[in-house]
């Protein structure tokens, strides 16, 4: 570009910039930039954080001991699998796509697992190595047919979900299931971190969080870029803060004397390893889609693929990539799965599996329309839908009422997606 | 050739406007496409600093004549050269490299991105080597110089998501987008279809100031008004062949039309 450079007169700064005093006008401010954003169709994950806020009350109201130190730590150990496989369906929805054989995939990969590791004595490292490639391979091979054959993404993996099952069943063989005794592959379940790396986790990871996002609005200062206000970046991170500390300490059994937390006795505390897993995938997986190159095509590829493809991207590899790392997660979820259970079975329905994950993705807030969400949304609505079950659980309720209320979530939260659609395009936003 | 305008009509008024190499120049470009013959024996001229409109009726040629510059199509025949230089056009990434921009008509912006991710698509900064994280601040930075620069100042922040912006705000996107890449030749394909008056307004001073900055700018419209408003010159194609060329300050919208019409056999 040869143009001169033009003063920036006629771009108003940052609301928030201007108003020129106060955190009261800050908080203002930042609730009137929300407001006009939801009312706009822009939900991202408000919708699942008030559903959270709302089973979890209800559940506490009704069973004094969801709260409490030992059920938290269980929940967390529950949605593991569901979060995990859960990350990956983010990013296929992302792309515009679905992916309905991770259920299939991950079942399969933990039959790769047990059976490598009882029927032919593998090192649990090597197992745990093959069986994630093939989860990998799988994906490649849909994304392939998807992305380059050019068969609805929907039919491939419909195909997937039946036809990967059909393969778990052959390679766990006649009795139905195989039972693995690995402590290496147990402690992936049943171990916690000790209480001190807990809190070096916490008080790290919020650590992290505020030095770059405050760095980040000082460097946009300096570049002469609109800001945001110091003090709602430091408030937020103080919230994460706050957030993370609680947690550990609830985990960590700290608070067994408090308030709501003290109510059970607490054999195992720490923060449960399967937990970290889930949470390390989801941080990665979100820089990924926020900071990177190839992230970045995961939306526009999601928004427009022809607009991609014009632009020079390789929409076939990122389709591909996709894919790989959506079946990748499948497994990664297939082994916390094998560990939990401690044996790879028929018992585990894949089709639910699947649903719960895609299930998870869309309440957490990652659009069903495509190229719209955050890969934080899986753990989200991980939490949202295993809340609800484990709070059934725990309320005695029977399967029945687990399936029907999980069906009615998952409708409800798929309609606010689909009227928050609606609103974006009143307000030529879609 | 029946009917060649440009001497007749032109004569010295022909001279370029800025200089006297044309920064792109078809010769006697012909396209096929099995039995029907799209475009015959053109010839296409666009200076620095002018902007060229490109009229004819629906399959006069000039969507074909347009894609064997962008890389989509390739000329059977005949050669293109740009600034003097004869130049081979395969593919649109071709054409990206020898500084020809094409902005269609749907735009091609995801609407789900915001506007420095839309600029950038394709061609992001990302340290070190394309894999590292994205410099989203030199990005931000460079998108708001290119806006200033053309002086797009109705978009308020290049933060919102294109699908928030009007359609004049998204055609002057596309089209910063397009000159960001040191483009020499832009090249805009029906730029005000279905914008109001005041969004066309908007995209007519953008267009006036890539010629202001040395562009050659070609148009392709239907749209008369537009072509009277912008075009230094207009060229008309019908049924492949370039049947007449005005300069819009010595013609009329009625002789422009005519042409198109193929009435102008009558008139010569």
């Amino acid at each position: 570009m040869t143009g001169t450079r033009a003063p920036r007169q006629g771009r108003p700064k940052n609301a928030a910039e201007r108003t020129p005093a106060g955190v009261m006008s800050t908080v203002l401010t930042i609730g009137g930039y929300t407001w006009t954003r939801v009312r706009q169709g822009e939900l991202g994950q408000i919708p699942a954080l008030i559903g959270l806020l709302v089973i979890w009350t209800y559940f506490e109201a009704k069973q004094p001991t969801f709260l409490s130190a030992r059920n938290l730590s269980n929940l967390v150990l529950q949605i593991g699998v569901t979060g995990t496989l859960a990350a990956g369906v983010v990013l296929v929805l992302l792309l515009s796509e679905i992916d309905l054989s991770v259920g299939s995939v991950s079942i399969l990969c933990s039959a790769i697992l047990a059976s490598l590791l009882v029927n032919h004595s593998w090192p649990w490292y090597w197992a745990i190595l093959l069986m994630l490639l093939a989860g990998a391979a799988v994906g490649a091979f849909q994304g392939f047919w998807f992305a380059v054959v050019g068969v609805p993404s929907f039919v491939v993996t419909l195909a997937g979900l039946l036809g990967w099952q059909g393969v778990q069943q052959f390679v766990l063989g006649s009795t139905g299931t195989i039972n693995v005794f690995n402590p290496q592959i147990e402690a992936i379940a049943s171990s916690t971190l000790p209480a001190a790396w807990g809190w070096a986790l916490a008080i790290g990871g919020a650590g992290v969080y505020a030095l770059t996002h405050i760095q980040e609005q000082v460097r946009r200062r300096r570049a002469g870029l609109p800001a945001q206000p110091l003090a709602v970046v430091v408030a937020r991170a103080a919230a994460i803060a706050a957030i993370a500390l609680v947690a550990v300490a609830v985990l960590n059994g700290s608070l067994n004397h408090v308030w709501v937390f003290g109510k059970s006795v607490y054999t195992n505390p720490g923060v449960p390893t399967a937990g970290v897993i889930l949470l390390g995938l989801v941080v990665f997986f979100a820089w990924v889609t926020t900071r990177t190159r190839f992230g970045r095509y995961i939306y526009a590829v999601g928004g427009s693929a022809e607009a991609a493809r014009r632009a020079g991207v390789n929409v076939t590899a990122v389709r591909i990539s996709v894919f790989t790392l959506c079946a990748l997660l499948a497994a990664v979820g297939g082994l916390i799965q094998t560990s939990r259970l401690t044996s790879a079975s028929l018992a585990i329905s894949p089709g639910q599996v699947t649903l719960e994950a895609i299930a998870a993705a869309v309440v957490g807030g990652t659009s069903l329309f495509g190229g719209r969400g955050s890969v934080w949304s899986a753990l989200l609505g991980a939490l949202v839908i295993g809340s609800v079950a484990n709070g059934l659980d725990l309320d005695g309720q029977q399967p029945y009422v687990k399936l029907i209320v999980e069906g009615a979530i998952l409708l409800l939260f798929v309609t606010i997606d689909a009227l928050a659609r609606r609103g974006r395009m009143a307000a030529g936003r879609a | 050739m029946a009917i060649d305008l440009e001497q007749g009509r032109g004569g010295a008024g022909a001279a370029p406007p800025l200089g006297d190499m044309p920064v792109l120049e078809l010769k006697g470009v012909s396209k096929s496409f099995g039995a029907v013959q799209a475009l015959t024996d053109v010839d296409f001229e666009v200076y620095p600093g002018e902007v060229v409109a490109l009229v004819g009726d629906n399959g006069a040629g000039k969507s074909t004549l347009i894609k064997c510059v962008s890389g989509v199509h390739t000329a059977d025949k005949g050669t293109i050269l740009i600034d003097g230089k004869e130049v081979r056009i395969h593919t649109p990434s071709d054409a990206t490299r020898l500084g020809v921009e094409t902005v269609y008509q749907d735009l091609a912006l995801c609407d789900n991105l915001d506007v420095v991710a839309n600029m950038f698509l394709g061609r992001e900064i990302a340290e070190p080597a394309g894999v590292g994280p994205l410099g989203e601040l030199e990005m931000e930075k460079r998108s708001l110089d290119v806006l200033d620069g053309l002086h797009v100042t109705t978009i308020r922040s290049v933060r919102q998501t294109v699908a928030s912006l009007s359609g004049g705000q998204r055609q002057s996107v596309a089209i910063s987008r397009a000159v960001m890449w040191s483009a020499k030749i832009v090249i805009l394909d029906e730029p005000t279809a279905a914008l109001g008056v005041a969004q066309t307004a908007q995209v007519l001073s953008l267009v006036k100031r890539l010629r202001e900055q040395g562009l050659g700018v070609v148009v392709i419209t239907h749209n008369l008004h537009t072509v009277f408003e912008i075009a230094d010159r207009i060229i008309v194609l019908r049924l492949g062949r370039r049947v007449a060329t005005f300069r819009q300050r010595e013609t009329t919208p009625e002789e422009v039309v005519a042409a198109i019409m193929g009435a102008q056999r009558q008139a010569a």
